[in-house]
């Protein structure tokens, strides 16, 4: 199955950042296919590279990106959402693009489940 | 993302974006109206649903002053423009809240929570903010 992904959350406030990573990785073990995950509202921060958690904490940012480059998922932030928060092309982390809500849409349209993670 | 069949374009999908929250104080409603006019540049089947406090988005006489944010109420009146018409408000949020259709700045359906619910199972794809 082709799903896509929508992460409304921002990481370590909410579990529903984790949860989208989580979800993402598991389909990807089951043999479907995630081709993009959608950044929006606060999910945004988790492109942020400069992102600096404890030692002994996760790191949602790298894990995004690790995953990422494992399987050519396209990581897309809304750009609106993104720019209001500071997050620009020279803090983004490996993987993560800026793009416009159109991707958003156009993930809806091609995949099989449009998965929402968030409020 | 991987490119659909050459030469096999996909129909439309249904889009439904459900407000659930007052038009401010959060956001959430006013990216709903964002992410349905760019849904409807794609030419997908778009509508829109409002329930609980949801509702509120569609009320008229909203002054926004007071709390220095941008009134954008006025937007819904532009849908129709972008071939937008299908606004769905569930009965029961309105009574709640003591609206009617004639309280909302444009012309909606007003839906019972079961037609809505069996109208959202009918859609390819749900955002709800």
């Amino acid at each position: 199955m082709k799903i896509g992904i929508l992460v409304s959350a921002g990481p370590y406030t909410h579990q529903a950042n984790d949860s989208a990573y989580l979800f993402a990785r598991a389909a990807l073990a089951k043999g479907h296919i995630v081709e993009r995950v959608f950044f929006y509202h606060d999910g945004v921060n988790a492109a942020n590279r400069l992102t600096e958690p404890p030692q002994d904490d996760r790191n949602v940012t790298s894990r995004w990106s690790t995953l990422a480059a494992e399987h050519k998922i396209d990581l897309v932030v809304c750009v609106a959402a993104a720019l209001r928060r500071g997050i620009k092309d020279e803090i983004l982390a490996p993987g993560f693009r800026i793009s416009g809500l159109g991707q958003l849409i156009e993930s809806g349209m091609k995949a099989d489940r449009l998965v929402v993670f968030g409020d | 993302m991987v490119d659909a069949t050459p030469g096999k374009k996909p129909g439309p999908k249904k889009f439904m974006l459900v407000n659930r929250r007052a038009p401010h104080g959060t956001i959430y409603a006013l990216e709903a109206l964002e992410v349905v006019l760019i849904a409807a540049t794609f030419d997908q089947d778009v509508s829109l649903a409002f329930l609980d406090d949801g509702v509120y988005a569609l009320a008229k006489g909203q002054k926004t002053t007071g709390i220095e944010v941008k009134n954008f109420s006025p937007t819904f009146r532009a849908l129709d423009d972008y071939d937008v018409n299908k606004l769905y408000v569930e009965r029961e949020s309105l009574q709640k809240r003591g609206l009617d259709a004639d309280s909302l700045l444009v012309p909606v359906q007003v839906l019972d929570a079961k037609q809505l619910g069996e109208l959202m199972a009918q859609q390819d794809v749900v955002l709800s903010f």
